[in-house]
């Protein structure tokens, strides 16, 4: 086990960075689920602002919207089992000046009422926000029907959508408020199952802002979501053999920041992307299009192959599916040696 | 202008002038649903010139009445009452589907004065209603929300999730209005996917359900009265129309659910229409 040395890093918890050594160390220390982050950060959101109110799909519980609609039983809808129709009500309560945020999971509101989504939300660009739980391959033991695989894919492809993920629950909380002040539709992404807290509410959260948490010259690593303490376990095995890596918390997908992308490709050569998401149109696929067309770079993609993953444990999942910092660190290795050829 | 509100004599004869607006423009596009426009003509002219609370110089007065046209693809019925009632020129009707139109071949609130929600999409309309029905009352607004959907339109799930919805949270300011006009794109609704039991389908879903003939504009004024007044739960309408109303060789024929006349059967549609005139 190396030493970490924390004067690479910006915006992380002081505590967490010797933790970064091993995975063991990380998840063992403090760790939320970033369902129950958002779920606090509405109830504070609802108690500051009036026009916010909570659309459920019989999940509440499940993601801890219960929570809101005890403490404000009129702002709180349960539509039950009916999502499409949950997203078209949503749209409705926006033309008349509500925030509604529709919450749900990942596979149902970017699948099931994807229709609604993209037609009664972002073509008239109603101003609701799609919570969705269960992203990526988060909800484990669940199964592929509730592994939301896809949603970041799905949604980036629908003009006017603006997409955040973020990392642990503190900046989950700070996207939620962010997303809440955005005019216009934004889908949120959480994780079910916990994940490392990372930062505090001193985080310069911004939507469409990505930013630098490590700092590294020989490649970049930009993650998303729950890819991020990974992408750190990562460039910390990588420091461990002199390679130093640039590690992005990418947590807005879209717009992405190509400012801070392009500016890493140029200043180390190699990019490596972390996501929990399909390989197609993702993360990945979105870095790839900037580097393509701006600054070709050697480049891989860390993310769910063409496959279906199954039920499981999520961190045995993200090993045996490609997405542990093992992978991206293997995948960091492949980018280099095609930089230095 | 008009006189607003409208007695019935002259509704019926707004109806007419709405009704060749749709003849005449689908016919200048060359493309659209004139059918479904004709049969819910009648409704949409008892709604916009003596029912809803509106104000054609503020579209998006927050006290105005909603509505929504669940069948968007019914939207020349739609954008010729608006222009009738001074939303916007009607110049505007001539540019339907063109480039840079303020009119799109669906609905979009985001292009056009009045439009209240954007739809097209089949099963959107009834949900956005049950949302603007309960911002309404949570916001302490008494306004209406009025939504036309389509008999083939009903066949979309979503519609039953919104229909138990707006049970649940017996949503008196909202009224939907069916518009049976028996035909959808393929064929006839009734052999392609049955609906029937209609009445009883919606009152077992906990709506106060009447039928009406949906061209006996004195019924139909007084039933749009009646359900706006009507209170403990969401009101449908269900109303017995014609497909191609007002139009012989439209009338009750599949065809022109989705297609435009030429220049030839336009001017015949509009010589039979402009005759109950005099």
């Amino acid at each position: 086990m190396n030493k970490v040395d924390p004067g690479r890093y910006h915006q992380l918890l002081p505590e967490v960075i010797p933790l970064l050594a091993s995975e063991e160390l990380l998840f063992g220390a403090k760790a939320q689920a970033t369902r129950y982050a958002y779920a606090e950060a509405i109830i504070e959101l609802g108690e500051r602002n009036p026009k916010v109110v909570v659309l459920d799909a019989d999940v509440s519980k499940s993601v801890g919207t219960s929570k809101f609609a005890e403490k404000f039983p009129d702002r709180s809808f349960n539509f039950g089992v009916a999502e499409q129709n949950m997203m078209a009500a949503a749209a409705g309560m926006a033309t008349a000046g509500l925030i509604p945020f529709a919450t749900t999971y990942a596979v149902f509101a970017s699948m099931r009422a994807l229709d609604q989504v993209r037609n009664s939300i972002h073509y008239p660009r109603l101003n609701v926000k799609i919570a969705a739980s269960h992203g990526g391959l988060t909800p484990g033991p669940d199964g592929v029907t509730h592994q939301g695989q896809e949603d970041l894919s799905l949604i980036r492809a629908i003009a006017h959508s603006t997409i955040v993920a973020a990392a642990d629950a503190p900046t989950t909380k700070l996207a939620v408020w962010a997303a809440a002040e955005w005019d216009g539709p934004v889908y949120l992404s959480f994780t079910r199952d916990p994940v490392p807290i990372l930062f505090d509410m001193s985080y310069p959260f911004e939507i469409g802002r990505a930013v630098v948490i490590r700092e590294g010259e020989d490649l970049t690593i930009v993650a998303i979501r729950d890819m991020v303490c990974q992408a750190l376990l990562a460039a910390e095995m990588l420091a461990g053999e002199g390679i130093q890596a640039r590690v992005i918390d990418c947590h807005t997908l879209k717009p992405l920041d190509e400012g801070t992308i392009l500016e890493a490709a140029r200043q180390t050569g190699a990019i490596v992307t972390a996501e929990s998401n399909i390989m197609y149109g993702g993360l990945g696929s979105a870095v790839a299009e900037v580097l393509v067309e701006n600054y070709p770079i050697p480049m891989k993609r860390v993310a769910v192959g063409n496959r279906f993953a199954e039920s499981g444990p999520y961190r045995a999942l993200i090993k045996k599916y490609g997405l542990s910092a093992e992978h991206i660190a293997g995948a960091a290795r492949e980018v280099l040696q095609r930089k230095r050829r | 202008m008009w006189q607003v509100p409208a007695s019935v004599e002259e509704l019926k004869r707004i109806a007419v002038e709405i009704r060749c607006d749709i003849i005449e423009m689908t016919c200048e596009a060359g493309a659209g649903h004139p059918g479904g426009s004709l049969s819910a003509a009648d409704i949409v002219t008892a709604l916009y010139f003596r029912i809803m609370r509106i104000d054609p110089q503020r579209p998006d007065w927050p006290d105005r009445d909603r509505f929504i046209l669940s069948k968007g693809h019914a939207c020349p019925v739609w954008y010729a009452a608006l222009a009738e009632r001074g939303y916007f020129d009607k110049s505007h009707l001539r540019t339907l589907r063109k480039l840079d139109s303020i009119l799109q071949g669906h609905p979009d609130m985001r292009k056009t004065p009045g439009i209240d929600m954007t739809a097209g999409s089949l099963g959107h309309g009834l949900s956005a209603g049950v949302g603007m029905a309960l911002a309404g009352r949570l916001l302490q607004k008494d306004y209406h929300v009025w939504v036309i959907v389509g008999d083939g339109e009903v066949q979309e799930g979503s519609i039953w999730e919104a229909a138990m919805a707006a049970a649940k949270w017996k949503l008196d300011n909202l009224t939907a209005i069916l518009d049976r006009n028996h035909l959808q794109n393929d064929d006839c609704v009734d052999t392609e996917m049955p609906v029937e039991p209609l009445a009883d389908k919606w009152r077992a879903f906990g709506w106060e359900v009447v039928e009406i003939d949906g061209h006996d504009m004195e019924q139909i004024v007084r039933t749009l009265e009646w359900a706006r007044d009507f209170r403990g739960r969401p009101v449908m309408i269900i109303a017995h129309t014609i497909k191609g109303k007002g139009v012989s060789f439209m009338e009750n024929q599949v065809v022109w659910h989705g297609k435009a006349p030429c220049r030839e059967e336009a001017e015949q549609a509009l010589r039979e229409l402009r005759s109950c005139l005099v």
